[in-house]
């Protein structure tokens, strides 16, 4: 175990078992770590690796029918087994939490001024004034502007970042020393995760607590832990210092993971590291190694013998692997234990010159009205969700389309798969302008055009076979039926699925399977533009990769187009040629993605490239971060002048003279560089990455 | 009624068709065998089930197991508690408790099925329609849900019970189901607008379908579950609308009779002659009880996430 | 708000007038006022039959468009017309509206409100022995019909009058007529007849909010707010009642206003089994003797209470629910 001579927290032998009718689902498997005073753990593992269920199990919160076995000490004290009434005195007071979802998190009917009174009251005798001004000062300290004002909001009445901040000034107000953060900011957007994260700092410094920081983004945990720890199949696989685990990982699990994550701090088209398969379920975990069924390393013993953590490399760092001792003594690296496809040939700007354009946006615009009241709606506003934007796809290009939660993509995006008239503005689809297609020539364009959604569940019938599936956009354009059972199986094959696959349904599959079958649909009918609303965002972090990769090599094979709808600049940055960056329903920058990369020019660009975490610690602590303040504005109060200079770093600073212009006139997108457009009034190239 | 009944059909509507942890892709039972598993696993449920195919063979192949007929009279026994000869006693003016009853639960549970299968398609083709294409379409259908809502269905089939006395029974079930598919529609339309966003409707359209195939052919098929609970439900409602009707003499005339007929007649001597009342009574019951407990376990069945 | 519960209102005498109107056309359709007068012995001459109906309104000779002209003026003035026999359908309406509404108020404050505990109570128990009995006892009320249910529970007041050798419950009117005796002796007598009624339809009305309670309580036992009210230092059984029960009342208010239909037609049952002369008896009455414009006045007054739930239902809404204030 890692030295610690009288550790804060100290976890021994804690497993969780979920009694079900059809077999035992062991969720957390017999994990052991330590929790010094002020340190912060970071619990890195992949959804259904159970490391929520261990850090609820630590604050006995666990659902009724859990059953939970094993240690948690507290300063010497057992937790396992208290009753709730000695529990709830140590919770909040002691060990506090802050949950994944802050929306959920909060109790829909209290005012959040309420809610953090009542968590100090909950361990103090104080009146309800008193308890109302701390929570006012605990507001303050969490950087909730008016703090006063605020208090008396409902939550739904915030965004989620600043429900995030309440319920760390909950978590905080009763000066805990150890406090859990459950995937504090997997539900925010890139920005406000920055917000957070550095909330989250203030707190600690506040406090002092022990940190222990659950996530699935091996970015976050590298700028802010001291230690990880590595979680697969309800088990820790590799526990360590943060620089050891980033530069010396030794569980082949680890390795993958570093290495099937794009960087936003990489150019180039380095092939990603894909695991092969999918997380096991833990109601059904082979024998021995959980992760030999996708191990490229797996030799015979790890059939049959589960690995225990030990140590390697005389460092305090310890891996579950029967190999690491040869991965240690090779000094491997992840590109020499994954088997790595040859890299698809690097396409760049210069392809698209002269090049057919496969769809052109001019002045997109589509707003809709505000309504409010419940049975007499009326019109109070009008959402500028799409406020002109003009974009063009070039023949067997990918252009990624970027920006936060409320920017306006997914809106633009459906507009343009409308193809009918637009609200405003033009959508040439293959130089047919869409409002003049009548209804025959539009159902004739739709097989040009396709589309792969975001959540891989939700876009297949769960009551359609995988062959209906396939078979559905065939039969709907009049394919012959021997023609459309052929194309179903070329299809299958297309996307690296099995023949057998066929008669399932979707939801005998994982994510990433489900997400192959949703391309092949979308190809079935040989379309040119294939647009792509975040295809990899609700995919495991291990599994993306697989599917990132074959979007590249589709894209070369069959000669398509992408349009690339996301928020992960990471992931946008690995698969696109250009790059354009939408914020409040226009477009601020678009360029060639590593111009745009390595020099974003619209203050936008710079503070989204630089709040997203890189997985490498040395890198991700010296590195600056442009903060953003407040949250995005609602589209339907779009600020006159540039729609960003409420929030603009690069305004602030400027003298009043100059601020006239931004205040006043709206900038357009100009050019600053060869293949580079920003829509700044002073737009200068910044590297941020 | 605007804002609450949208958030009842919001909870519906969350319920998401299909979802569900990722399962790995060997080992997964087919969602019938789910289904049938689930169902059987509760008690209860398959009490009422069985309970419920025993009260059908009763009615169905009751009338064979005695001599009487319900329209037969004994002169020779009037009020005349259960016995050999009378199984169930006879009535005031000598008929046969036991013919009578067993014929009454036929009429019941014919109409309670037909009304439950007319008024859950007519709820499902409304609602989806309304839902799927919204605008004008869905104010008009959904101005007149609310209406209909407004008045008690009971109220409107008793006025215009006159209308079918005398003639078939069939009109009487046309005229229960066309005024007891509301809210069932309501419902449906809810599911139908969050589906519609759903990609893989959105799928559907950009690939070119119409519609009507849409909402038969992906909508339809997804809401099922809440198909067949709700039409389970509508069941035991229709049979409780159907006797209580028929206790006013709104509904079945005689000289055909059903539970609600039966049980009118009986109530004024419950005391005196229980056999009047309680073997109808009882039954009447007996049948609400174990189709509830069915919809019940087909809701826990169908849809995990329900809770109860 | 005061505006939005204005608009609500002119909404709602918009859509009364629509139902009772519908209403008044079915049954005007529907109800033959004439065989009223061809069933008597001796038969009246044809002339004073077709004067007594034209007096009325009720002739089926004269087209519905233009009865139903006559009967709506009335309606603007508050003038529901006359019975079949001349009496006022107001003065009728007059003398049985409290007797329901009585009914009607009691049942629902007290079924509402214990239904609410119960399945609250249910909830927070859940698989224990005492929620299982709950949820038994109230599917198998929901399943005995109202007419059902009265008799059963007539049959236990027989049984405990016998036994102790008073009358205790009264099973029927609504008091005893002609009964002498100062504020008290009336006051009591009143309410051995008010138990037995108001008793069937509580429970009825226990059972269906109980279980939706249960289900409304269930679904957010598990929610993360109920787990971060614990994660902050309360006990379990405060987070339950703070957070969970408070929050999940919210969709019961709702179901307050589906519920209220069934609750008027058990009234109906229940009127005509204890003898209570309210308005549901009164509809009862009306349709067997073809009275359409007294049938047309208890609809208008079912669709008012129905529509008057609504606004409450609505109402209580707004204030469980911060979510929607800030819309309406």
């Amino acid at each position: 175990m890692t030295p610690a001579a009288d550790p804060l927290v100290a976890v021994r032998g804690l497993s969780v078992t979920f009694p079900d009718r059809t077999g035992d689902v062991r969720a957390v498997r017999d994990v052991d770590y330590d929790l010094a005073r002020g340190e912060v753990l970071g619990i890195v593992g992949e959804s259904g690796s159970g490391k929520s269920a261990a850090a609820l199990a630590v604050m006995g919160l666990l659902p009724a029918g859990a059953r939970v076995e094993g240690s948690v000490r507290l300063d010497g004290e057992e937790l396992i087994g208290l009753e709730d009434r000695a529990l709830s005195r140590l919770r909040g007071r002691r060990i506090a939490m802050v949950f994944q979802d802050p929306l959920s998190a909060l109790t829909p009917v209290y005012r959040i001024g309420q809610q953090v009174a009542e968590a100090v009251q909950a361990h103090n005798r104080l009146s309800r004034d008193e308890a109302r001004s701390r929570a006012v000062e605990l507001l303050e300290l969490v950087g909730i502007a008016g703090a006063r004002e605020r208090a008396g909001a409902f939550p739904h009445e915030l965004s989620g970042g600043m429900r995030q901040r309440v319920m760390i000034a909950m978590a905080i107000a009763n000066d805990p020393d150890v406090l859990i953060a459950d995937e504090p900011t997997t539900a925010l957007d890139v920005t406000i995760q920055a917000q957070v994260l550095e909330v989250l700092r203030t707190a600690r410094e506040a406090t002092g607590a022990a940190m222990i920081v659950i996530t699935h983004d091996l970015g976050v945990v590298a700028g802010f832990a001291d230690r990880v720890a590595v979680m697969y199949a309800g088990r820790l696989v590799e526990q360590g210092g943060v620089d050891d685990v980033y530069e010396r990982p030794r569980m082949p699990y680890t390795m993958g993971l570093l290495g099937s994550i794009p960087r936003v701090d990489e150019s180039g088209r380095r092939p990603l590291v894909p695991i092969e398969g999918a997380p096991p379920s833990p109601a059904h975990l082979p024998p021995g190694c959980p992760f030999a069924p996708r191990c490229p390393l797996v030799f015979e013993r790890c059939h049959e013998e589960e690995p225990a953590l030990a140590a390697v490399g005389g460092r305090p760092q310890l891996a579950a692997c029967h190999r690491a001792a040869e991965i240690e003594a090779g000094g491997l690296a992840p590109e020499e234990v994954y088997e790595v496809r040859s890299s698809a040939p690097a396409p760049g700007a210069e392809r698209r010159n002269g090049r057919p354009q496969v769809l052109r946006t001019e002045d997109l615009v589509k707003h809709h009205p505000l309504l409010r009241g419940a049975v007499f709606k009326r019109q109070v506003g009008t959402v500028r969700a799409v406020d002109g934007i003009s974009l063009t796809v070039g023949e067997g290009e990918t252009l990624g389309l970027v920006g936060e939660s409320g920017c306006g993509k997914t809106t633009a995006l459906l507009e343009i798969l409308e193809l009918t008239r637009p609200q405003g503005g033009r959508v040439v689809v293959l130089g047919r302008d869409t409002a003049e297609l009548d209804a025959r020539e539009r159902r004739a364009l739709r097989r040009e055009v396709q589309v792969v959604f975001q959540d891989p569940l939700a876009s297949l019938d769960p009551r359609l076979p995988v062959s209906d599936v396939l078979a559905e956009p065939l039969r709907t354009h009049g394919v012959a039926r021997e023609r459309v059972e052929e194309r179903v199986r070329e299809l299958v094959r297309l996307v690296g699925l099995e023949h057998q696959h066929l008669s399932r349904y979707p939801q005998h599959f994982s994510g990433g399977q489900r997400q192959r079958i949703a391309i092949a649909r979308a190809l079935a009918l040989e379309p040119k533009l294939v647009v792509l609303d975040e295809p990899v965002s609700a995919l495991d972090v291990s599994i993306r990769a697989g599917v990132v990769n074959l979007l590249e090599e589709l894209r070369e094979r069959l000669g398509l187009s992408y349009l690339f709808v996301a928020h992960d600049l990471s992931v946008v940055r690995h698969v696109s040629d250009r790059v354009a960056v939408m914020y409040l329903g226009r477009l601020v920058e678009v360029g060639d993605v590593d111009r745009l990369y390595g020099g974003p020019a619209h203050p936008y660009t710079q503070a989204l490239l630089s709040a997203i975490p890189v997985p490498d610690p040395r890198k991700e602590r010296t590195r600056a971060r442009i903060l953003l303040p407040g949250d995005l504005p609602s589209p339907a109060e779009v600020p006159g002048g540039c729609r960003f200079h409420t929030r603009c770093p690069k305004f602030a600073a400027l003298d009043a003279e100059r601020r006239r212009r931004c205040l006043e006139e709206e900038p357009e997108l100009r050019a600053v560089g060869p293949g580079q457009e920003a829509a700044c009034h002073y737009a200068e190239r910044l590297a941020v990455v | 009624m605007s804002v609450p009944t949208e958030q009842v059909i919001g909870r519906l509507a969350d319920q998401r068709p299909g979802g569900g942890p990722p399962l790995d892709e060997t080992r997964v039972p087919s969602r019938w065998g789910v289904v049938l598993r689930r169902f059987l696993g509760r008690r209860l449920a398959l009490a009422g089930l069985v309970v419920l195919a025993g009260l059908f063979v009763l009615a169905f192949v009751g009338p064979y197991l005695t001599p009487w007929t319900y329209t037969d009279k004994d002169y020779a026994a009037f009020l005349s508690g259960p016995s050999a000869d009378h199984w169930f006693g006879t009535t005031q003016t000598g008929g046969d408790v036991y013919a009578l009853t067993v014929r009454g639960m036929q009429k019941s549970l014919i109409i309670g099925l037909l009304v439950a299968l007319f008024s859950t398609g007519l709820a499902a083709i409304v609602g989806s329609f309304a839902g799927y294409f919204g605008g004008w379409v869905d104010r008009t259908l959904m101005w007149m849900v609310e209406l209909l809502l407004v008045l008690p269905a009971f109220l409107l089939v008793a006025i215009l019970s006159p209308l079918f006395r005398g003639r078939t029974w069939l009109l009487f079930v046309v005229l229960l189901a066309a005024f007891l598919w509301m809210v069932t529609a309501r419902i449906v339309r809810g599911m139908t607008i969050s589906l519609r966003e759903r990609e893989y409707v959105l799928a559907a359209r950009y690939m070119g379908l119409s519609g009507p195939r849409i909402i038969f052919r992906h909508i339809l098929p997804n809401i099922s579950s809440l198909l067949i609970i709700d039409a389970t439900l509508n069941v035991s409602a229709a049979i409780i609308a159907e006797t209580g009707l028929s206790y006013f003499g709104f509904g079945v005339q005689p000289p055909d009779v059903s539970l609600g007929t039966l049980i009118a007649d009986g109530t004024t001597s419950a005391v005196t002659f229980p056999w009047l009342f309680g073997f109808a009574a009882g039954l009447l019951v007996l049948i609400v009880l174990s189709v509830n407990l069915v919809g019940d376990g087909l809701r826990d069945a169908l849809d995990p996430t329900s809770g109860a | 708000m005061a505006k939005f519960l204005l608009r609500r209102l002119a909404s709602s005498i918009v859509l009364v007038a629509i139902a009772a109107s519908l209403a008044y056309v079915l049954a005007a359709a529907s109800l033959s006022p004439r065989s009223n007068f061809e069933g008597r012995n001796p038969p009246p001459p044809a002339a004073v039959v077709e004067r007594e109906l034209e007096a009325r309104n009720l002739n089926d000779r004269t087209p519905i468009i233009e009865r139903y002209g006559a009967w709506a003026t009335g309606l603007v003035r508050l003038d529901f017309g006359e019975s079949w026999d001349g009496t006022s359908v107001n003065a009728e309406m007059a003398r049985r509206i409290g007797v329901s509404l009585r009914l009607l108020i009691i049942a629902t404050i007290l079924g509402s409100v214990l239904g609410v505990l119960v399945g609250a109570w249910g909830a927070v128990r859940q698989h224990r022995f005492s929620d299982h009995a709950i949820t038994f006892a109230s599917f198998v009320i929901l399943s005995t019909p109202v007419f059902v249910l009265a008799v059963l529970l007539e049959i236990v007041a027989v049984g405990v009058n016998d036994a102790t050798g008073v009358s205790v419950f009264e099973y029927t009117g609504e008091f005893t007529p002609g009964l002498e005796g100062g504020f008290w002796t009336l006051a009591v007598d009143r309410l051995q007849h008010l138990v037995l009624p108001t008793l069937t339809l509580v429970l009825a009305q226990i059972a269906i909010f109980s279980r939706y309670q249960r289900n409304a309580m269930l679904d957010v036992l598990g929610s993360d707010f109920v787990r971060t009210a614990q994660a902050k230092g309360l006990r379990r059984r405060t987070a339950l009642l703070k957070h969970a029960l408070r929050t999940a009342l919210i969709p019961s208010a709702t179901f307050f206003a589906y519920n209220f239909g069934l609750l008027l037609i058990g009234a109906t049952f229940i009127e005509t089994i204890f003898g209570w002369h309210g308005m549901g008896e009164w509809f009862i009455e009306s349709v067997r003797r073809n009275d359409v414009n007294a049938v047309a006045a208890v609809s208008c007054f079912a669709a008012v209470l129905v529509l008057f739930a609504g606004l409450l239902s609505d109402l209580a809404y707004a204030v469980l629910d911060p979510r929607i204030r800030v819309g309406a």
